[in-house]
């Protein structure tokens, strides 16, 4: 039974070694799974794009979801070859577990009240989150953008009356889009790519709260040098221009 | 079944053959071992303290009424679209034969999102519905219960329409030709004639409403003693308290594995 097996096995190694070299004098190649924060989303297929345009033989596939169900499948085994995390803490315990080291800042993001075109329930600050009225959501307690909503819910001073705890970003943004919520604390930077789907109502600087986003190669990626090379090229200057272009500030 | 009139029979039959024993030990395994995975992080020591919290409590009390609601809504309203679709030959019977059985095939989130479109509060018949009565379905439990009974209704539905349509209607025209108006028909032919499926297309909607998550977070949100029934306790407790998580996941599996195992024992016998 073994052996039957392990002729295909080899050839199928063989391959993908062979597809590894192939290339030119770069000798970038096969697939690179980049797990990447759901808020990322808009940014980095646009960031997939222009990589595989610069590294043809490369196949950027993005694993998006909130940081810590990312966190959790790296821990796991999952393997992913860049992890890119919305917050810090989710990335300390990957460090910490060996599965990743030098993990470096690339943005920053603000944190924005998010309402239905028009405000219908007219939502103009933080502090209108403790009525009962308007239906209010926020992200889950456990992801980074719920984490840090409730933080400047905190900051103001305000216990907030909220319908539902939503599991990521973009669920909470569809739901605001939709009407079916009145208020809800996002991004900016997904305020910005809504297209005007949502309005964006700014939170106060002495009461905001600036995500830092990290991201990292981990040290046991199944293409370490595309990983690498795609974690440069999102320090770099272009990748940060790309990142600008979404709401990112640069960190 | 192990009657003295099967047993010779069996014996001819014999042995099983190695390669099916093989192939249905692996299939088998193929469910038994994220079992054994979720078993061997049960954090034992912790669980009674993890299933008194409030979280956990709440979260088992929303799902057992959402998944029991669920189940009568389905026999409310299940089981005369099944006896529609087995008994009247209407125009177009084959289009809302796969209309009822969509929610089976599509993702629950989609469900959930359809569901939003419809009956939120700015959906097609919740805007209406909302300006004349000021209620507001999804975020509530009432959402809860529409989102698990629009996933769960249809087991109901096409085991009830199967058996409907397999039975020898000779039984029921013999109890009408005896006399038996079509109520008294109904209920002491055709009812307890279809029995075994109704009650096994009852257990398949209650289990699929107690495990339901997509469309349930999608439509009615997830809010702690409101929303949250316990597959949503676990996703959520998965980002970060996975003793808890695991803990949750354990209830699922006792209570989901005492109904089916217990009502199949009692009552599928027949089967």
């Amino acid at each position: 039974m073994k052996r039957d097996l392990s002729i295909p096995f080899l050839a199928l190694v063989v391959a993908l070694v062979a597809c590894g070299n192939g290339q030119d004098g770069a000798g970038l190649g096969g697939e690179l799974l980049v797990s990447a924060a759901a808020s990322l989303t808009d940014a980095f297929v646009e960031v997939e794009a222009v990589f595989e345009d610069a590294n043809p033989g490369v196949d950027v596939v993005l694993n998006l979801g909130p940081s810590s169900g990312l966190r959790e499948q790296i821990l796991e085994g999952a393997p992913a070859d860049v992890f890119a995390s919305a917050n810090i803490p989710n990335m300390d315990q990957v460090v910490e577990a060996g599965e990743a080291a030098d993990p470096q800042v690339f943005v920053a993001n603000r944190l924005q009240i998010a309402v239905p075109p028009g405000n219908p329930g007219e939502v103009t600050e933080l502090g209108d989150f403790s009525w009962e009225d308007p239906l209010i959501g926020l992200c889950a307690e456990d992801v980074p953008c719920g984490e840090f909503g409730r933080q400047a819910l905190q900051k103001a001073g305000v216990i907030p009356a909220v319908d539902t705890n939503e599991p990521d970003v973009r669920a909470l943004l569809t739901k605001v889009a939709e009407g079916e919520l009145d208020a809800g604390i996002v991004y900016a930077t997904d305020v910005a790519s809504s297209d005007g789907a949502v309005e964006g109502i700014d939170i106060p600087e002495d009461l905001n709260v600036v995500a830092e986003y990290q991201i990292a190669a981990l040290t046991n990626a199944p293409n370490p040098d595309a990983a690498a090379r795609f974690v440069e090229f999102v320090l770099s200057e272009e990748g940060q221009e790309i990142l600008a272009g979404y709401g990112f500030a640069s960190p | 079944m192990s009657t003295d009139e099967a047993r010779p029979r069996d014996a001819k039959v014999g042995r099983p053959p190695g390669l099916v024993v093989v192939l249905g030990v692996l299939g088998l395994a193929f469910f038994a071992v994220p079992f054994l995975g979720l078993l061997g992080r049960v954090p034992w020591s912790d669980l009674p303290e993890l299933w008194s919290s409030d979280v956990v409590v709440d979260a088992l009390r929303l799902s057992l009424v959402a998944s029991v609601s669920s189940t009568l809504i389905a026999l409310l309203l299940g089981l005369p679209l099944a006896w529609l679709l087995a008994r009247v030959d209407f125009p177009g019977r084959s289009l809302v034969r796969g209309v009822v059985t969509l929610p089976l095939v599509l993702p629950p989130v989609v469900g959930g999102a359809a569901l939003l479109f419809a009956l939120g509060r700015r959906g097609l018949i919740g805007e209406p519905l909302n300006q004349a009565t000021g209620l507001v379905l999804p975020f509530s439990t009432w959402g809860v219960i529409i989102a698990t009974t629009f996933v769960a209704m249809p087991f109901l539905v096409i085991t009830v329409e199967a058996a409907l349509r397999n039975l020898d209607r000779r039984y029921e025209g013999a109890a009408a030709a005896l006399g038996a108006k079509r109520w008294t028909v109904m209920r002491r032919v055709t009812i307890p004639m279809i029995a075994p499926s109704l009650v096994a297309g009852l257990v398949l909607t209650w289990a699929r409403a107690f495990g339901e998550f997509g469309a349930t977070i999608t439509f009615a949100g997830n809010l702690q003693g409101r929303t949250q029934t316990l597959p949503l306790a676990v996703f959520v407790a998965l980002e970060s308290d996975r003793a808890t998580a695991v803990a949750i996941s354990l209830i699922m599996v006792i209570v989901s594995l005492a109904v089916l195992v217990g009502l199949r024992d009692r009552w599928w016998k027949a089967l």
